[in-house]
């Protein structure tokens, strides 16, 4: 079983958010980025389970600069067996998603693993846009994939409930609570993925179809309105008056 | 100038159905629903009323495959020379609206919080913390609109419904079982939510959370460490790993607001926090604040609504 697990860098969760530049791009100082938390506690994670279980490798990439190697080689110390960052800036999903998709095309894996979106830009497109890239089925938000012979079958959220599916592999799966847990690398991991092979890899000319043009943070929230535990009646008044919630 | 709107309708319209009609109804067009299933007939012509011209219906697909869905809406752009498409940024949207991106070379703007200033949409980013203005560059546009970023607007009357047939191609993933959404108002659609926390101690001590919801007309939901440690089913936990909600009305229990909690509910207009301690960081995020005891307050503000809703 050959996976292919794309990761994204995202800022530290409890980053402060802010912009630069005249609000148009992130500042990143003081910023430290880790692997997306989907990419890596789910996407990857079940990768190198299935790897143990199943044998095969697990293929790490990304679209970033050298910048990224950091973030890459946290990867790698948890456990895939080698990383390849495609050259380029990621200027939007469609980019990088035609980027991955060039690469695995050509690279013959059974399975591409996403996380279910990046938590800086919550998009979740860059797994579905692989799957068209490479003519391949999707399977969206799977929080339980089991691989049997050519086929996966994956339980998949639906609005409020569930459902069990079955593909035939290749395929392209984006991975949810419920996959994995998280594993914390051990000194040895960190050891090991200071020598794992990365490489590097031009990229492909793509367009891109979108841009951030600008950012805004959301007006401060005045201050917590404080009421008395014994005075309910005051909290349902204001919510009807006040909040017209109710 | 058309636009497309994707309907799911597997299990009735969903609010926030009606929510991307309305939306696709504001911008300048004929606005189009387009739907896959086996949705009744009367049932869809009511799209009519949040301002949909008519509803095109691909009988042939009855399930969720991403593929097909993506071929039928392909089709119905090319039939209707649509430039503007629009979902519901749901489950099925966030495996849809890529795919048909990617075959229409269509820019995808994701988790739309506005309708679009020119060429230029604005979305929420990090997680709620912030927005984003995105420029699309191509002609052909694909905007999925966050659920209760907007209110349906109903006052048109019923439209005409039309098979179509979407050149769906086959199903490439094969459905073994499914279970049905659970309780009356799926949580990402409810206005109205009532949660909690390990403060509450206990599963058993759910049934005051539960009395609360019900006198308000609100979905239940918790915070991940309660879903973890079997409390609750998985499907009410809310946070940066769970749902994401942005109800008008959040109450949280027995929750403290980690950063990775308020990033699942940060969008919600109002937020209660209730809370034995008043260094909670959740008190920072909440709009009111109650410091005292879930199980003294909570039955308390049920007896206090309970009251409110006989006397109006």
């Amino acid at each position: 079983m050959k996976i292919l697990v794309c990761i994204s860098k995202s800022p530290d969760t409890t980053s402060k958010i802010a912009f630069t530049d005249g609000d148009s791009k992130f500042d990143e100082n003081g910023v430290q980025y880790i692997v997306n938390p989907y990419d890596e506690w789910y996407a990857l994670v079940r990768a190198l389970e299935i790897k143990e279980a199943n044998g095969g490798s697990v293929t790490i990439v990304t679209v970033g600069t050298a910048t990224d190697d950091t973030v890459i080689r946290k990867a790698l110390a948890i456990g895939a067996d080698e990383a390849v960052r495609i050259d380029s800036e990621p200027t939007d999903a469609y980019f990088v998603a035609m980027q991955i998709a060039e690469y695995a095309k050509s690279n013959a894996f059974d399975m591409v693993l996403t996380g279910k979106e990046t938590i800086n830009y919550n998009g979740s497109q860059v797994g579905g846009m692989i799957a068209a890239g490479m003519d391949l089925p999707f399977i969206s938000l799977a929080s339980k994939l089991e691989v049997n012979g050519s086929t996966a079958k994956l339980e998949t959220e639906t609005i409020g409930g569930l459902e069990v599916v079955e593909v035939d592999l290749p395929a392209v799966i984006s991975c949810a609570k419920g996959m994995a847990e998280q594993r914390i690398p051990n000194m040895r991991g960190i050891m090991a993925a200071r020598t794992k092979p990365l490489n590097v890899v031009a990229p492909v000319p793509f367009e891109s179809l979108t841009s951030f043009e600008s950012y805004a943070l959301p007006d401060i929230k005045s201050a917590c309105k404080m009421i008395d535990p014994n005075n309910m009646d005051e909290l349902v008044e204001l919510l009807h008056q006040e909040a017209k919630v109710i | 100038m058309s636009i497309v709107v994707y309907i799911n309708s597997n299990n009735g319209l969903a609010k926030s159905a009606l929510e991307a009609v309305t939306y696709g109804n504001k911008l300048d067009g004929d606005v189009i629903a387009v739907t896959c299933g086996s949705a009744d007939e009367s049932v869809l012509s009511s799209l009519g009323d949040y301002g949909a011209s008519k509803v095109l219906v691909d009988r042939s697909v009855n399930s969720n495959d991403s593929m097909q869905i993506a071929n039928v809406l392909k089709t119905a752009v090319e039939a209707t020379g649509a430039k503007t498409i629009i979902f519901s940024h749901d489950l099925i949207a966030k495996a849809v609206a890529p795919r048909l991106s990617v075959m229409l070379k269509a820019g995808l703007v994701s988790g739309a919080i506005d309708v679009p200033n020119g060429d230029t949409v604005q979305v929420n980013v990090f997680s709620g913390k912030a927005f984003g203005n995105v420029k699309i560059s191509t002609d052909l546009k694909i905007i999925s609109l966050l659920p209760n970023s907007f209110q349906p607007e109903s006052g048109g009357s019923a439209c005409p419904v039309e098979e179509f047939n979407g050149n769906a191609g086959e199903a490439k993933i094969r459905v073994i079982d499914s279970k049905k959404p659970e309780g009356d108002v799926p949580l990402p659609e409810a206005e109205l939510v009532v949660s909690a926390g390990r403060g509450l101690k206990g599963p058993e001590n759910w049934d005051m959370i539960e009395d609360l919801a019900v006198t308000l007309g609100a979905a239940t939901a918790c915070s991940r460490p309660v879903a973890d440690i079997g409390w609750r089913p998985h499907h009410e936990h809310v946070g940066q790993t769970g749902v994401a909600i942005r109800p008008n009305l959040y109450i949280a229990a027995g929750i403290s607001g980690a950063i990775q909690h308020l990033a699942g509910v940060n969008g919600s207009k109002v937020i209660v926090v209730v809370n034995t301690d008043e260094e909670a960081p959740f008190f920072k995020a909440a709009d009111y604040g109650v410091v005292g005891d879930a199980f003294e307050v909570i039955p308390r503000l049920n007896e206090a609504i309970k009251k409110f809703k006989a006397a109006n």
